[in-house]
């Protein structure tokens, strides 16, 4: 097609004035003081005690779950992507359709399931197996967030292993490797784009969620989210809200820069 | 044996997706009005759904928003890449660079950083500010499903239409959008899904009075959710589910004839 | 002939109740260059991958040297194969995907190290050890396929349609090479292809199949000249197939016409099929052949001139290097030793296997 510069434009624009425009306005509020006079205190603040243990525990359960969610994950992509089905769209739809029932309200249910009279607990009572009571612990929080972001690891999985000519398995094994050998050195490295993106697909939103915490975790268990969230919208500290969310960015860019690594042609995207 | 295995697992994950949306389901019958105890089945809490006017407020806010985002946000992104597939690769990159950053970034840190911005330039806090936000993270949805379809576009076929006396515009809705459309297509559905289930960004961009069905859910959670609530997202749920089954049952079977007509040798 | 390595017996396959291979019966040679020739859908891919351990038949067993390794998983079958688009591992470099099945192996280093040398040598791609495929083209990649399956010393090569993506020049470079590489290393190759010019020109052996079916096993040379029925005609470049009478041995009736032909045994005034290769018909001054007709259609090939001639009420295909222009009245002479006569198929059934393709 011939070259419409002007068309690029509406693009160029709109991502200017509401991404990189408020990305600076994060680093500007998070760099200065009410008074508008620059200043790094609101960027060492995540080393005070409260903060750090937020961020520590946030660290803790985002990568607990980010593996939960890949060791559940990878078999199930495995086996949906041997399926063959031409139905690429059915499994894409599989895991999207429950976002058709509320967030929140899905979270909420695990309340309902998981509590201490809940449907769990009977049906393990009835299988003579002990009852569980994670509801507002970090267990809990854990569960949460397996729940709410497993499709996004078995998506890029599910995509980049079915993008695995048959093929290439069959030179493996016709060269002599056996089940294992075949699994690890040829469609673990293949799928290694999908891996980075299911990753930082999950691990993002696990470490910077609030809603989660504030669901399933009761009101004692403070994640870096619920910090920043409270400096918005109940200290209306915007410059300590918006220093913590710099350090936050910094995870987030280093995921950023593993993806743009491992996955230069976008392989393991979602879609 | 072992795809049977195979088999529980899938079911136990699925299990394990869908409990909960049938825990809601069950609980939009439940005729006792905590979520702790069961009373009964009733269809009341479907009848007072059609007098709660805040939830039904809040349920037009958030199909207003979600069916403008989506359209707008389809219609610039559509734009975005064609405008893209002309671009040298180095601009390319960076416009893809940029529109990764709203999909990998944290959605509190997009939902504040709108924030600031709609506070610094003195925006009116409200639907006009949800529907920007909005708008901004469904852009890349749009991008992601049709790049990959503009790549795939034979790039003589619209050459070709103007070969054949097509005006460049003509030939771009007679043989380019035909072939983009299904990517067009299933990143409206993504951007219309996101959108419906947002709750962290317009938590920080909505100000104060107005609400969709997300941020009233999280203002209730304290109070206990009404469960006219659960009625309302039983009813939004199995629309898409019937919705979803009539548009699949037709080209499901289509596709069946075309996978028995095709030789499995093929040499 | 030498000795007989595989034994495909009896072998039925279907995919989704539908047919691929039927009762199929196939003896391969050691050190043959067999050719598996057919259209799409013939079978010819499901008997490769039956072979190389990809497929398992419904029915029937495959031998390998005494040995029944019918559920024989792949990798532990003496064969190796070369994959239709190469199926290279692209997160290896050259060096590692051709050291692939030898590590497994546990080879020595020194010993992988020479394998690699001479393999690149062979296939005349050295000094490419380091580079990753992606950055080959495809002619360079499929030698990197071929490489890979050879430093493992099969004793059978399978070759799915290795050249099938391959631009002309190039296939017909790569086909000499395959010849002298199966020459060099002195083993089997089982070689599938839909190209007959490619099969004409490679094997030893050429196995003519369709519809799950094997219509014809020779040398190219007995293929061609005389092909057993309608389809193997058709399918082995071009030719004139002719529904005729055989009046006695030795005397067929043509369109009207009585040609003296060199076949026997097959009855009096039996309806028979004859084929007749369009550069063995022989245009002559009008009268002087066994049949008169008309030139209809003129194109010129370069090698020769390719003309289609009315005569008898069917257009006759012609190749010769004389020119005959359209319009012009010719006679048709056929030499007894180039009429070619087959059996009409027995059951409309048969037939439809022969048209159908």
């Amino acid at each position: 097609m011939k070259s419409k510069k002007w068309l690029s434009a509406p693009y160029t624009l709109w991502s200017l004035v509401f991404i990189i425009i408020p990305l600076c306005m994060i680093f500007y509020y998070g760099l200065t003081d009410k008074t508008g006079a620059f200043t790094l205190e609101n960027i060492m603040a995540i080393a005070t005690a409260q903060h750090a243990k937020a961020l520590r525990l946030s660290l803790l359960l985002s990568l607990i779950s980010t593996l939960i969610c890949f060791l559940l994950a990878y078999p199930l992509a495995m086996i949906l992507a041997n399926m063959k089905v031409s139905q690429h769209s059915f499994i894409l739809l599989i895991f999207i359709l429950p976002m058709w029932m509320n967030f929140l309200l899905r979270t909420l249910a695990w309340q309902t399931l998981l509590e201490k009279n809940g449907v769990i607990n009977n049906v393990l009572s009835f299988l003579h197996l002990p009852n569980i009571n994670i509801i507002n612990t970090p267990y809990a929080i854990i569960l949460g967030m397996v729940y709410n972001f497993l499709p996004f690891m078995v998506l890029p999985l599910y995509n980049a292993l079915s993008k695995i000519d048959e093929n290439v398995v069959n030179a493996a094994r016709d060269l002599g490797a056996d089940n294992l050998h075949t699994f690890f050195r040829i469609i673990l490295p293949l799928s290694v784009p999908g891996i980075i993106s299911g990753i930082s697909m999950v691990f993002v939103p696990a470490l910077t969620t609030f809603v989660i915490s504030s669901l399933l975790g009761g009101s004692k268990i403070l994640l870096i989210g619920n910090v920043i969230d409270q400096e918005f919208t109940q200290a209306s500290n915007w410059n300590l809200g918006s220093g913590l969310s710099i350090v936050l960015m910094l995870f987030i860019i280093l995921n950023m820069i593993a993806s743009a690594v491992f996955d230069k042609e976008g392989e393991g995207s979602m879609l | 044996m072992k795809n049977a295995a195979k088999k529980i697992y899938i079911a136990l994950i699925v299990l394990f997706l869908y409990a909960p949306i049938g825990t809601l389901m069950v609980l939009s019958f439940n005729a006792s009005k905590t979520r702790a105890k069961w009373g009964g089945i009733t269809f009341k809490w479907y009848g007072q759904l059609l007098h709660n006017d805040d939830i039904l407020k809040a349920f037009g806010n958030t199909l207003l928003i979600a069916l403008l985002s989506s359209v707008i946000a389809t219609i610039i992104g559509t734009i975005a890449c064609i405008a893209m597939s002309n671009m040298k690769k180095r601009t390319r990159m960076v416009m893809l660079g940029i529109t990764n950053i709203p999909m990998l970034n944290a959605d509190i840190v997009t939902g504040i950083s709108l924030m600031l911005l709609f506070i610094s330039f003195g925006f009116k806090f409200g639907l006009g500010t949800i529907l920007l936000s909005h708008i901004t993270f469904n852009i890349p949805y749009v991008i992601l499903s049709v790049m990959p379809r503009m790549k795939q576009l034979n790039p003589s076929i619209y050459e070709a239409a103007q070969d054949l006396g097509a005006s460049p515009v003509t030939a771009f809705f007679k043989v380019v959008f035909p072939d983009l459309l299904p990517g067009i297509l299933s990143g409206f559905l993504m951007a219309f899904t996101m959108s419906l289930d947002d709750f962290i960004i317009t938590h920080f961009t909505k100000g104060a009075g107005v609400d969709t069905l997300s941020t009233k859910i999280y203002t209730e959670v304290r109070k206990g959710i009404k469960p006219e609530m659960y009625a309302l997202s039983t009813l939004i749920f199995v629309t898409v589910l019937v919705l979803l089954i009539l548009v699949n049952v037709t080209p499901a079977r289509h596709e069946k004839t075309a996978i028995s007509g095709m030789s499995p040798d093929k040499s | 002939m030498s000795k007989e390595l595989i034994h495909l017996n009896n072998i039925s396959k279907s995919f989704d109740g539908q047919m691929v291979l039927d009762e199929l019966n196939l003896t391969i040679h050691e050190n043959e260059f067999v050719t598996l020739l057919g259209p799409s859908g013939c079978g010819k891919t499901t008997t490769l991958r039956i072979l190389g351990g990809f497929a398992t038949p419904d029915a029937g067993s495959v031998v390998f040297d005494g040995q029944d390794i019918t559920n024989l998983p792949p990798n532990l079958r003496p064969l190796n194969t070369v994959f239709q688009k190469y199926a290279l591992f692209t997160h290896m470099n050259i060096a590692e995907n051709i050291a692939f099945g030898l590590k497994i192996k546990k080879k020595s280093k020194a010993y992988i190290a020479d394998k690699i040398r001479y393999a690149l040598k062979l296939v005349n791609l050295e000094g490419y050890e380091n580079r990753m495929p992606d950055s080959l083209s495809g002619g360079q990649q499929q030698r990197i396929a071929i490489a890979r399956a050879i430093v493992n010393e099969p004793k059978v090569l399978l070759l799915d349609e290795p050249l099938g993506a391959l631009d002309l020049k190039l296939r017909q470079e790569m086909q000499y090479e395959l010849i002298r590489m199966k020459n060099e290393l002195g083993i089997t190759f089982v070689y599938v292809t839909h190209d007959q010019e490619e099969a004409l020109t490679m094997s030893d052996t050429i196995v003519v199949m369709n519809q799950g079916y094997i219509q014809q096993i020779g040398t190219p040379e007995s293929i061609y000249n005389e092909p057993e029925n309608a389809f193997v005609a058709d399918f082995i470049g071009d030719s004139n197939i002719i529904s005729a009478v055989m009046i006695e041995d030795k005397l067929v009736n043509i369109l009207g016409a009585q040609f003296a032909c060199v076949d026997t045994g097959f009855g009096h005034n039996k309806p028979v099929d004859v084929v007749i290769r369009p550069e063995d018909v022989e245009l002559t001054a009008p009268a002087q052949g066994t049949l008169n007709g008309v030139v209809t259609h003129l194109i010129f090939k370069g090698v020769h001139y390719e003309m289609e001639v009315m005569a008898g009420g069917f257009e006759w295909l012609v190749h010769s290097t004389a020119l005959h222009p359209v319009g012009e009245k010719v006679g048709i002479k056929v030499d007894p030793y180039n009429i070619q006569i087959m059996n009409k198929p027995a059951s409309e059934d048969e037939e439809a296997v022969a048209i159908e393709i």
